[in-house]
């Protein structure tokens, strides 16, 4: 598997800084961010293939940040991360365009796996166009 | 669900509705039953009062008739017999031959004159017409001694007590003195008229009427009470009471031997005699006791319509009051349940929330410690398959927690319904696991038979729970103890369909209850253990979600429920 650039953005530091570490340890170019509005600056300054967005964080939440998101860079694609009972934000945010949503707490190996199945599709869509 | 069942029908509830009953059936039976007796009470005796009037004053009506006319008749025949004293002479008179012819121009009148003498100043008879045989006797009496003779010389007439005479005929004298005051007109007079008169008060079956004189002697011939120039004594009647003492007109009601007698006495005029008239009112009361009688069943009619009335408004209306005390508690209970389990959801949300972010941090640090773990340095530490150990166990136990959690969470997110992926093998193991305990307790055994492979269908998990907790629950309560049940899924791939069987071993549901079991407020459990709610409410989820709901009993072979539900379409990309 080719590295895809991966952007996580929780508010929850120890969740975000090991998270960052594992995936890296796994030879991934991962940055994190603590917020939307930071998440949002960093898509502007670099191409990121697939972003992890907490839904619910202080500021600009995660779906309101998806919506800008999307606006920015389409291509992009989100794997939403609840910690909450919102099954109905995580479908919220697939009809927003995010690619998938996952409950916290997840393993790596099905995070990675939906990271991957995301980074083919950004790639499959990027053929196509 | 259970969560439904609330306190209904206490016995504290049930002994107050008892008091209400009696509270109302009494009221309504005082207020109606009080009013129509005294009405009917008060027309009766007023009825009587104004009918025993009626009669008191019929009767007293006949006594004075009756006594008119006993005078009258007494009156004229003295008057006659004045009349001819005081027109004739003695001369004239003692000429028995001018005698007879006026005996027989007054008997022509009137037949009750029996004969007619002149008696002179000195007792000795002068003159005689009448019965010829008698001419003999008579003509040789001397009347000086007499009572009669001193009376009619000091009174100027006389009339007489009835007596049988040589004759044997009832009869009684006249006797009137001359204007002269020599001589003494003296005339028999059968006292058949007298009879007559006074028979014509002898009214009704049992009515009797006489004429006593001031000895209480009769002088007339009763229908009943005694016999004539006896006292009088009525047979029915234990003691005679006394009448010849009366002043003027009496009434008297006598009861003898449980009978009531009224009697009329009412002296005469022209002679000291005492017409007695006794009646039988039960004869002229027999319209009176009619009137009783219908007032009394009327009466009783009326309070029987009353008690009957008064018992079946008093049970349609507790029945009201109770239907609606029942569905007000229902509702509020209702609206109480689902305020409580949103903010208990709302609550349970909250928790899973908040708990999920530390585990994501925990399960994320072991992963990192995991990582570790495999360079290399550290391959060779002895305690390696400690460490690696230590960390599967961390992990396994966050797994645990996020079951924990996330089945709070999906009991937060019950509201309002969504659309959502749902296993129903998956949501039916979460349903058991909820029961097991109960029934484990109970020693029911939950057996699953489940098709692999299952389509995931698009539903609402929380509410396909709660229909599935209901049944199951019910299944529980069906068997009591010691029992089977068996949850089967069933993929129906010709209709797009999946079928969800629960069965249970218990006694099963008689026949005429299967057509109202998924009615509302229908409940065989006993008063304040069950709303009748719960399977009418999955009935409803289930429509709702685009299924059906079927049940199947047989008694002693006990209950299916089963469930089809659309698989619905697919939601995106998974």
């Amino acid at each position: 598997m080719e590295k895809f650039r991966v952007l996580i953005v929780d508010d929850e530091d120890d969740f975000r800084e090991t998270i960052v570490k594992r995936l890296r340890a796994r030879k991934l170019e991962v940055e994190g961010v603590e917020s939307g509005e930071a998440a949002l600056k960093a898509v502007e300054a670099q191409d990121f293939d697939v972003v992890v967005l907490d839904v619910r964080m202080p500021g600009l939440d995660g779906i309101e940040t998806l919506k800008e998101l999307k606006k920015k860079k389409p291509l992009t694609e989100v794997i939403m991360l609840t910690g909450h009972a919102s099954v109905e934000s995580g479908i919220q945010g697939m009809q927003l365009g995010a690619f998938d949503y996952v409950m916290k707490p997840v393993p790596l190996d099905e995070l990675l796996d939906k990271m991957r199945q995301a980074y083919e599709r950004k790639c499959l869509q990027e053929g196509i166009i | 669900m259970s969560f439904l069942h609330n306190l209904l029908g206490l016995p504290t509830a049930k002994i107050e509705y008892r008091k209400l009953w009696w509270q109302i059936v009494i009221t309504i039976i005082t207020f109606s039953v009080v009013p129509l007796v005294a009405l009917g009470a008060v027309i009766y005796y007023q009825f009587s009062a104004s009918y025993n009037a009626k009669i008191n004053e019929t009767l007293k009506t006949l006594a004075e008739n009756r006594r008119d006319s006993l005078d009258l008749f007494l009156d004229e025949r003295v008057s006659q017999i004045i009349s001819l004293a005081h027109t004739h002479t003695l001369a004239q008179i003692k000429d028995e031959q001018y005698l007879q012819e006026i005996f027989y121009i007054i008997q022509s009148r009137s037949k009750s004159y029996m004969d007619l003498g002149v008696i002179d100043q000195d007792g000795h008879h002068l003159a005689y017409v009448g019965p010829y045989h008698y001419r003999e006797i008579l003509k040789d009496v001397n009347y000086r001694n007499e009572e009669w003779f001193h009376a009619v010389m000091s009174q100027g007439f006389y009339i007489s007590d009835v007596f049988l005479g040589f004759r044997k005929v009832p009869h009684f004298i006249i006797a009137v003195r001359a204007r002269q005051g020599n001589w003494i007109l003296r005339a028999t007079i059968d006292s058949d008229i007298i009879e007559g008169l006074v028979r014509a008060a002898q009214v009704g079956k049992w009515g009797d009427a006489f004429i006593i004189n001031r000895d209480n002697i009769l002088q007339t011939a009763p229908r009943y009470c005694g016999r004539l120039l006896e006292k009088p004594r009525c047979p029915e009647m234990e003691s005679m009471p006394d009448f010849h003492q009366v002043a003027g007109l009496t009434l008297e009601e006598i009861i003898s031997q449980g009978r009531t007698f009224l009697f009329a006495a009412i002296p005469l005029q022209k002679k000291r005699w005492v017409l007695v008239i006794k009646e039988d009112p039960s004869e002229k009361l027999t319209p009176l006791f009619r009137t009783r009688l219908y007032t009394q069943l009327l009466g009783l009619t009326g309070v029987v319509l009353i008690l009957v009335g008064a018992v079946f408004v008093t049970r349609a209306m507790m029945g009201e009051l109770v239907e609606m005390e029942r569905k007000k508690a229902v509702s509020e209970d209702l609206a109480f349940q689902s305020s409580k389990m949103a903010a208990l959801g709302k609550m349970a949300a909250g928790i899973a929330h908040e708990i999920n972010n530390p585990l994501a941090v925990i399960l994320e640090k072991a992963g990192w410690l995991k990582d570790l773990l495999q360079e290399e340095d550290l391959a060779t530490s002895p305690h390696l398959r400690e460490f690696a150990e230590t960390v599967g166990k961390i992990e396994q136990n966050v797994a645990r927690a996020k079951k924990i959690t996330h089945r709070l969470l999906s009991f937060g997110r019950r509201m309002e319904p969504v659309t959502e992926r749902v296993d129903l093998n998956q949501l039916l193991n979460d349903s058991i696991d909820f029961l097991e305990n109960e029934a484990r307790y109970r020693n029911i055994d939950i057996q699953t038979d489940f098709y692999e492979n299952l389509p995931v269908i698009v539903s609402d998990s929380s509410q396909l729970q709660q229909v599935f907790l209901n049944i199951i629950n019910n299944a529980i309560d069906a068997i009591g103890k010691n029992g089977v049940i068996n949850i089967k899924t069933v993929h129906l791939k010709k209709v797009n369909q999946v079928a969800v069987e629960i069965h249970d071993s218990g006694p099963g549901i008689p026949k005429e209850m299967l057509p109202k079991i998924f009615d509302p407020f229908f409940t065989t459990k006993e008063v304040g253990k069950g709303t009748g709610l719960g399977l009418s409410i999955s009935y409803s989820i289930i429509e709702k979600l685009g299924g059906r709901m079927m049940v199947a009993s047989e008694p002693g072979e006990g209950t299916t429920f089963t469930i089809y539900l659309p698989i619905g379409m697919e939601l995106g990309p998974v």
